[in-house]
């Protein structure tokens, strides 16, 4: 077992899929500084620093993948995507379905995401719900360094396009050109099994689509993705000192689901709490919550997920996005009912 | 080098007569949906397409018929997509605005300026994996207000990409006409970026094939994007049953459905003023009127264009005509609305 960052991880497992395939390109704004060490290892012909021009070159990169490359497409932050969602909704996503399934689409479409460092609501979005809800999507949210590693390597084996989102408070280096900024006078609750930890000494593709059982319980399964796992496991812990014993699952694929395994711990628990930092209407926690009635499971569900923009104010944005104590109160709500 | 007249005009006439059978197919209501065709493009089209070898891409809008037919596509497979059958290019799945012919890159869309950046990013593929071939961009005039379609101008020039942007200049975007909706001039756009602006007339298919071939060449050789834009007219208008050219076409007929709502807005006691509505009006009647001068003169045919050129040789343009349009007929004949009996070739 080796250690590494979340960032190191994906970083590591990129460049060893690199060295192996030459098809693999990075396009990207600033890729230049962000992946340098790539770019010292590859050169400019594999690492492509392009104009803030989302529209163009998200949608050039789906027809490079097209024409056989594997590109691995970054937009910054998830937030950017409105301008390029063309390309990834109405091409990258329908090509194959289009063509009857004769072309595919082999394109890993890269950003950070979600908050907790005082952006506001045009920076700190998460959206996964939203690209989950276009058919031939896959969407990928990973936790920790070894997932993240894992899907990393999956993704860029896959024949379809992938949304490959990685969480500022786990990526250092996105939190440090996003929030920190060189500066010692801030601090930020990053979750740190999440932003450092151990990785196998050989990557691996994890499989798409499955999730990860963190910890097994008997009175409640909480189910989330990304930095709300790491709070889901505080939460846990905090419930094991009050003698309540709860599953936690990490879906680490948004779209497809493991609709397995959720269904499998709430059919013993009988109780749900989603904890998505995405946006709570018509997204991520509704979806569980119908898979599962359409399964026949008998449950009780309650949601922690964010309900409005997220608000520039630190004080307000911690209220906003999911923390510990939201997810204590819900669990009170849940275990009440 | 010179062009070959009648293999041009094979294609050109060869693909009128597949886009007039889809016309029909449509009217008869075995095709759903829009119909957008290249009837009146097939100069800009073949005068492009005919320099394409093995490995060049094609980024199509969504008028893709008439490329894939001189880019030879499988007709049978060309029919039965549209008809929505399984053994269709896209076994059914894709539509005449989505025809994807994996083989021979060419891909189409129903997004106006979605061909730019996928033009773009062929090249950038062309280029890493197969050197000297290049990838075209056939969009209509209404595409060059995309946003997408200027940022891929920039992204070919600043990257030299081998692209040839084609623009197709009917005066149409849609229901709307261009030059109301246009600021400056588009080959002064295009050379704002740095590379090479072509105005042609798109209804002359060898002066569009030499100015083609040109740019092409350039491209080939590493010397980047270059800028074609072509003038036609589309006598069908945007697509199959245009409103403007069914008001145009049939005035007393369609009016009835128009006049009664018009006329109570007209009257409506609150609004605009009286002036404002008349000229509102005036507005709609005068881009009708241009839809009915610009059908009428039937100037600008490509087809008609090269044949007059080549009459000549009446013998030898009656039999090229006969074979194209006997082996349609066989192509015709042979469709069957039956079950599935088989694969069909893509091309």
């Amino acid at each position: 077992m080796r250690t590494m960052t979340f960032a190191e991880a994906i970083e590591s497992a990129l460049s060893e899929a690199m060295e192996k395939d030459e098809r693999i390109i990075i396009v990207g704004e600033d890729v230049e500084l962000i992946r340098m060490n790539l770019l010292a290892k590859f050169g400019q012909d594999r690492v492509l620093n392009t104009p803030i021009s989302e529209a163009a070159f998200v949608g050039a990169a789906v027809s490079a993948a097209m024409g056989g490359l594997r590109p691995v497409v970054e937009v910054m932050l998830v937030d950017f995507i409105g301008v390029a969602m063309d390309a990834v909704m109405n091409h990258a996503a329908k090509t194959e379905a289009f063509s009857g399934g004769t072309w595919k689409v082999p394109l890993v479409l890269r950003a950070s995401c979600g908050g907790g460092y005082g952006d506001g609501g045009q920076h700190e979005q998460t959206l996964w719900g939203w690209l989950s809800h276009i058919p031939g999507l896959t969407v990928v949210v990973p936790s920790t360094p070894a997932d993240a590693g894992g899907l990393m390597l999956s993704a860029l084996a896959h024949d379809g396009p992938v949304v490959f989102l990685e969480h500022k408070l786990l990526a250092d280096y996105w939190l440090d050109y996003m929030g920190t900024g060189g500066r010692a006078t801030v601090r930020f609750n990053v979750p740190s099994a999440g932003a450092r930890g151990p990785v196998p000494d050989t990557w691996d593709p994890l499989p798409i689509g499955k999730a990860r059982l963190c910890r097994e319980g008997d009175d409640l399964t909480m189910v989330s993705v990304g930095v709300g796992v790491h709070r889901c496991l505080e939460a846990a812990s905090a419930l094991d000192e009050r003698g309540m014993s709860s599953t936690v699952v990490d879906l680490r694929t948004v779209a497809p689901l493991d609709r397995e395994a959720v269904r499998e711990s709430v059919a013993k628990t009988g109780k749900l709490l989603v904890v998505d930092e995405d946006y709570e209407t018509f997204g991520l926690s509704g979806e569980l919550a119908a898979i599962l009635s359409e399964d026949g499971v008998s449950f009780r569900f309650r949601r922690v997920c964010t309900q409005e923009t997220v608000p520039y104010a630190r004080d307000l944005e911690d209220k906003t996005l999911p923390n510990v104590d939201r997810i204590l109160s819900a669990v009170a709500g849940l275990v009440e009912e | 080098m010179q062009p070959d007249l009648w293999s041009l005009y094979t294609m050109m006439f060869q693909s009128r007569l597949v886009e007039e059978e889809v016309a029909r197919l449509w009217r008869e209501g075995k095709i759903s949906g829009e119909m957008h065709l290249g009837i009146g493009e097939e100069g800009i089209v073949a005068g492009v397409v005919s320099h394409l070898r093995e490995g060049d891409a094609l980024a199509l809008d969504h008028r893709g018929t008439s490329p894939l037919v001189m880019r030879g596509v499988g007709l049978p497979s060309l029919f039965y997509e549209l008809l929505g059958d399984a053994r269709g290019l896209c076994r059914g799945r894709g539509g005449h605005m989505h025809l994807l012919w994996k083989e021979k890159l060419a891909a189409s869309s129903g997004i106006v300026g979605a061909s730019g950046p996928s033009a773009v990013g062929f090249a950038m593929a062309g280029r890493r994996l197969r050197p000297r071939t290049i990838a075209v961009a056939f969009f209509g005039e209404g595409a060059m207000n995309q946003g997408m379609m200027m940022e891929s101008l920039n992204l070919a020039a600043v990257w030299k990409l081998p692209v040839l942007f084609v623009c197709k200049d009917s005066k149409w975007a849609i229901t709307t006409e261009s030059t109301t909706v246009t600021a400056g001039r588009l080959t002064d756009r295009a050379q704002s970026f740095g590379m090479p602006a072509f105005e042609v007339d798109g209804s002359d298919v060898e002066t569009v094939w030499n100015v083609a071939g040109q740019a092409i060449d350039r491209a080939r050789l590493g010397k980047g994007p270059a800028f074609l834009y072509a003038h036609c007219v589309r006598p069908e208008g945007h697509f199959l049953g245009d409103p403007l050219l069914r008001m145009a076409r049939h005035p007393i007929r369609e009016m009835k459905t128009y006049a009664g709502p018009l006329l109570k807005s007209l009257s409506a006691k609150q609004g605009g003023s009286f002036k404002d509505r008349i000229t509102s009006i005036v507005s709609v009647g005068s881009s009708i009127a241009k839809t009915v001068k610009g059908e009428l003169t039937g100037a600008g045919d490509p087809v008609e264009h090269l044949r007059k050129k080549l009459s000549s040789e009446k013998h030898r343009l009656d039999s090229i005509e006969s074979e194209v349009r006997d082996s349609l007929s066989s192509v015709l004949a042979a469709l069957d609305s039956g079950p599935d009996s088989g694969e069909v070739q893509a091309g």
